[in-house]
C-alpha cells in the first residue's frame, strides 16, 4: 500500500491554507526575473515621464516689453491665497468705503456692458484700439463686502453677470445662482448686502420694493471695520477652440466690463467719500483702462480681472499630470499580471498547480493578491517619489503648481497606486478568462488605456469622450484629480489638465466594479473548465 | 503538375500560408479586425452631429475612428504569427525545414501584410458605408458644406486607402517587435504602449514643440494623419509623409527582428 506524503506534516493533502497558496504564488512571481524587471521598469518609466512633464517646458517672462527677459523660477506666477489656502485670482476695480460690524449697502444697476480684445493688446497709445464691444459670460459687476482691499481676503458679493444672471458669490469658490437676466436701463436690477457681524445676507430685486434673499453666508475672519462698495471685473476672453477633450485650447486676451449704478444707499458707515482703486493687477492692461466716475448719484465703474479660484490650465498645473505616466506602469503591470496565469496554461504548469491545490478559487485569489500587492508597492513608490520631485522641478522651471491639502495629495498618490493594483487584478481575471496572453493583454489595454487616449487625440466629440471616461474602467483615473472644476470659471477642463467627468472615488469604484465582475466570471470559468 | 505549383509559389510562402490558414484563431482575428473597426466607427459617427454650419469635425476621420481599436487586433495578429511559434516550439521545426531565416521572416511579413490588407479593406469599406449613411442623417449634408462620402473623391480615397495600408503597417510593426521580444504578452504590451501612450504624453507635455515632435514622429499620430480630409494645413505632418513615418517604424522593427532572428538561437 502506498501512502501520500502531505506537503507539510499536519496539513491534509489538497487542503493547503490560503497562506500557503499565497506563498506559492509569490515564489512563482518572484523567481521569474523578467516579471520583477517589468514591474520595476514600469515604475521607473512612470517617474521619468513625470519628471519630463515637469521639466520639459521652460518658461520665459517679461514684466513689460522693455524689462529684461526672465526665465525659470523668477517666472512663477504669484497668485494670492484665499481663505481656504487655495490659489485665487483677485483683481477688479473697487469703489469702496469702510463698513462697521452692522450695516448694509443697496444699489440699482442700470447697465452692464463690455469690451474685449481679439488677439491681445494693441501697441501704441490706445491699448484698446482693436477691442470689440461685447460682454463676457462671466463679466461681473455689483456690490461686495470684503475684509480688506488686500487680494485674497474674505468677501461676499451680489452681482450681475454677462451671461449667467444674478449671482451671490463668496470666498472665491462659493457661487449661488439667482434669477437669470442681465441689467439694462429698461429693466434695471437692485442688489443689497447686509452685514451683521460675520453674517452677510444678499438680496436681489427687480423693482426695489419687493426683495428676495439670494443667500446667507458666514465669513470667518471679517474684521470690525471691513470694506464695502461697488465693483466691476471681467475675466480674459476664454474661447475653447477645439471641441475635443484633450485638444481643447483656450485663447484670448483681456476684457473690460463697465457697469452703471444709482440709488446707492449705505448704512453703517461713517460719512465720507467713495474712493476707487484697482485690487490685484489689471491683467496686462494699463491701469488707466480701469476707472470710475461719479456724476451726482450715478456711478460708472470699469474694471478688468476676476474674483475666482485659479484652475489648472496654461498658468497653473495640477499635480495629477505628473502621474499620467501611470499608464505606462499600467501596461507593464497588465503584461505581468496576465502572464501570472497564462504562462501556467502555456507551460502546462496549471495542472500541477491545480493538482497541488484543488480549490481553484483560492488559486485565483492568491494570484490576484500577489499581482495587486506587487503592483501597488511599485506604483506607490513611484508616485510618492515623482510627485514631490516633479513639483520641485516644475517650480524651478517657472510653473505654478496648484496647492492642495496633504490629504488630497495622499489620495492622489495612494489612489494612483491603488488604480494600478486593481487594474493588475483585472488583468489576472481577464487572463484567466481568455487563457491567451496576447488577447488578454490587448483586452486590458483596450478597456483602460484606449478610452483615455481617444479622449486626448481629439478624434471624438467632447461629449462622447466624456462618456468613455464615465463608463469604461479608465474612469478610475479620476482619482488623480486634485483640484475641483468650477462652473463659474471658463476653462478647458480636460483629463490631461487634471479634470475628469466623475468624482475621484466614484471613478475608482467603476474600475472596482468591472474588476469584481471579471473576477467572478474568471472564478466560474476556472472551476468549470478543464485546465 | 505538383512540381509546377511548388516552383511558382516559394515554399516559405506556402508553408506560412498553410500554418496560418489551418489555425482557427487567424480567421477569428481577421473577423475581429473588421468587427471592432466597423462597430467603433459606427458608434463614433452616431455620436457626432452637425446641426448648424459650424461643426468642426472631419466626417471622414470620424467614420474611420474604429481604426483606433481595429489596429490593436491587427497588432495581435502580427504578434501571434511569430510568438505562437516560439511558445509551442514550432519555430524549431520551421527553421529545420527552412533554414534561411530571412526568408521565413519575409514570408511571414508577406502573408500577414496581405491578410491585414484584406481585412483592412473590408473594415474600411464597412466603416465608410456606415459612416456615410449615418452622417447624412446627422446634418453632414451638402447644405452644411459636407458632400456625401464617396470613395471616388480624392481625399476620401486617400484616407480610405491609407487606413488600409495603416492597418497592414501596424501588423508588420507588431511582427517585427514580436520577432525581437518573442513572448506574446510583453510584445503586444510594447506595441500597444508605443501606439496608445504617445498621444497622452504629447498632451501633458508643456511646450508646443514637444507636442509637435511627438505628433510628427510617433507611429500612431503620424500614421493616422492619412485620415484627415479637412483642415490639412493644421496637420502636424502631411498625410503621406505621416504614413511614411509609420512605414519607417515598421521597417525598423522588421530589420531589427530580422537581425535577431538570424543571430539568436531559436
Amino acid at each position: 500500500m502506498t501512502t501520500m506524503t502531505p506537503a507539510r506534516p499536519g496539513t491534509p493533502a489538497g487542503h493547503a491554507g490560503f497562506g500557503q497558496l499565497l506563498r506559492a504564488e509569490w515564489i512563482k512571481f518572484r523567481t521569474v526575473r523578467g516579471w520583477t524587471i517589468a514591474i520595476v521598469v514600469g515604475a521607473l518609466v512612470m517617474v521619468a515621464w513625470g519628471l519630463l512633464v515637469a521639466g520639459g517646458g521652460s518658461t520665459t517672462c517679461q514684466a513689460s516689453p522693455t524689462s529684461p527677459v526672465l526665465s525659470g523660477a523668477a517666472c512663477v506666477p504669484q497668485f494670492p491665497l484665499g481663505p481656504a489656502d487655495e490659489a485665487v485670482t483677485d483683481s477688479f476695480y473697487f469703489v469702496h468705503r469702510p463698513l462697521s460690524a452692522g450695516g448694509s449697502l443697496t444699489v440699482r444697476v442700470t447697465s452692464l456692458t463690455g469690451r474685449y480684445s481679439h488677439g491681445g493688446i494693441a501697441p501704441g497709445p490706445d491699448p484698446e484700439a482693436n477691442f470689440s464691444s461685447g460682454v463676457q459670460p462671466w463679466s461681473k459687476a455689483g456690490i461686495i463686502i470684503k475684509a480688506s482691499a488686500k487680494p485674497g481676503s474674505a468677501y461676499a458679493a451680489m452681482m450681475i453677470t454677462g451671461g449667467h444672471g444674478v449671482r451671490m458669490q463668496y470666498d472665491y469658490t462659493g457661487d449661488i445662482a439667482g434669477p437669470p437676466g442681465t441689467a439694462s436701463p429698461a429693466s434695471p436690477r437692485w442688489l443689497r448686502l447686509t452685514r451683521s457681524g460675520d453674517t452677510i445676507t444678499g438680496y436681489e430685486s427687480a423693482n426695489g420694493t419687493h426683495w428676495s434673499v439670494a443667500g446667507i453666508v458666514q465669513l470667518t475672519g471679517l474684521p470690525a471695520i471691513a470694506q464695502v462698495g461697488m465693483f466691476a471685473a471681467s475675466p480674459d476672453v476664454a474661447k475653447v477652440v477645439s471641441q475635443s477633450l484633450g485638444g481643447g485650447t483656450v485663447t484670448g486676451g483681456p476684457s473690460l466690463a463697465t457697469a452703471t449704478f444709482d440709488h446707492v444707499s449705505l448704512s453703517g458707515a461713517r460719512p465720507g467719500r467713495w474712493s476707487g482703486g484697482i485690487v490685484g493687477g489689471s491683467s496686462g492692461l494699463p491701469a488707466s483702462a480701469s476707472r470710475f466716475a461719479q456724476a451726482g448719484e450715478r456711478f460708472t465703474i470699469t474694471g478688468t480681472g476676476d474674483i475666482a479660484p485659479v484652475v489648472a490650465g496654461s498658468d497653473a498645473s495640477a499635480i495629477g499630470q505628473y502621474l499620467t505616466g501611470a499608464f505606462a506602469a499600467l501596461i507593464a503591470a497588465a503584461v505581468v499580471a496576465v502572464m501570472l496565469i497564462t504562462a501556467e496554461y502555456r507551460r502546462g504548469l496549471i495542472r500541477v498547480t491545480l493538482a497541488a491545490s484543488p480549490r481553484r478559487g483560492g488559486v485565483l485569489m492568491a494570484k490576484a493578491v500577489v499581482a495587486g500587492a506587487a503592483t501597488f508597492v511599485a506604483g506607490l513608490a513611484a508616485a510618492a517619489v515623482v510627485v514631490p520631485l516633479a513639483d520641485h522641478l516644475a517650480r524651478n522651471k517657472g510653473a505654478y503648481v496648484l496647492p492642495v491639502s496633504g490629504l488630497t495629495e495622499l489620495r492622489v498618490i495612494a489612489g494612483t497606486a491603488a488604480v494600478l493594483a486593481v487594474a493588475a487584478v483585472l488583468a489576472v481575471a481577464v487572463g484567466t478568462m481568455l487563457r491567451r496572453s496576447a488577447a488578454a493583454v490587448t483586452t486590458g489595454i483596450m478597456v483602460i488605456v484606449l478610452p483615455y487616449t481617444l479622449g486626448t487625440t481629439g478624434v471624438l466629440p467632447a461629449g462622447a469622450a466624456q462618456w468613455l471616461l464615465r463608463v469604461t474602467p479608465a474612469a478610475a483615473f479620476a482619482i488623480q484629480q486634485s483640484v475641483p472644476a468650477y462652473p463659474q470659471v471658463t476653462a478647458s477642463y480636460t483629463p490631461t489638465a487634471g479634470y475628469f467627468p466623475l468624482a475621484p472615488w466614484a471613478g475608482f469604484a467603476v474600475l472596482c466594479g468591472y474588476t469584481a465582475v471579471a473576477l467572478a466570471v474568471a472564478w466560474y470559468l476556472l472551476r468549470r473548465r478543464d485546465a | 503538375m505538383m512540381r509546377r505549383v511548388i516552383s511558382t509559389v516559394p515554399p516559405a510562402l506556402s508553408a506560412e500560408w498553410a500554418k496560418l490558414r489551418t489555425l482557427p484563431g487567424t480567421f477569428w482575428l481577421l473577423a475581429a479586425v473588421v468587427a471592432t473597426t466597423v462597430a467603433v466607427s459606427t458608434a463614433a459617427t452616431a455620436a457626432v452631429s452637425c446641426p448648424h454650419g459650424g461643426c468642426s469635425v472631419d466626417p471622414v476621420k470620424v467614420s474611420l475612428t474604429g481604426i483606433y481599436l481595429g489596429q490593436a487586433v491587427a497588432a495581435v495578429l502580427g504578434v501571434l504569427v511569430v510568438s505562437s511559434e516560439y511558445s509551442t516550439g514550432m519555430i524549431r521545426v520551421t527553421f529545420t525545414a527552412l533554414p534561411r531565416r530571412t526568408t521565413v521572416l519575409t514570408a511571414k511579413a508577406a502573408i500577414i501584410g496581405g491578410l491585414a490588407l484584406a481585412a483592412g479593406a473590408v473594415a474600411v469599406a464597412g466603416s465608410l458605408l456606415a459612416g456615410g449613411a449615418l452622417l447624412t442623417r446627422h446634418g453632414f449634408t451638402p447644405a452644411h458644406g459636407y458632400p456625401a462620402l464617396t470613395v471616388g473623391d480624392g481625399p476620401v480615397l486617400r484616407a480610405a486607402a491609407g487606413s488600409v495600408l495603416y492597418l497592414a503597417l501596424i501588423a508588420l510593426l507588431s511582427l517585427g517587435v514580436a520577432t525581437v521580444i518573442r513572448d506574446p504578452a510583453p510584445a503586444i504590451g510594447t506595441v500597444l504602449g508605443l501606439l496608445y501612450l504617445d498621444p497622452i504624453i504629447a498632451a501633458v507635455l508643456h511646450g508646443a514643440h514637444w507636442h509637435k515632435f511627438i505628433d510628427r514622429y510617433a507611429p500612431m499620430t503620424a500614421g493616422l494623419a492619412i485620415q484627415a480630409t479637412t483642415n490639412l494645413s493644421s496637420l502636424p505632418i502631411s498625410p503621406w509623409a505621416g504614413l511614411g513615418v509609420l512605414a519607417a517604424w515598421a521597417a525598423g522593427a522588421l530589420l531589427l527582428g530580422g537581425l535577431v532572428f538570424r543571430l539568436r538561437d531559436a
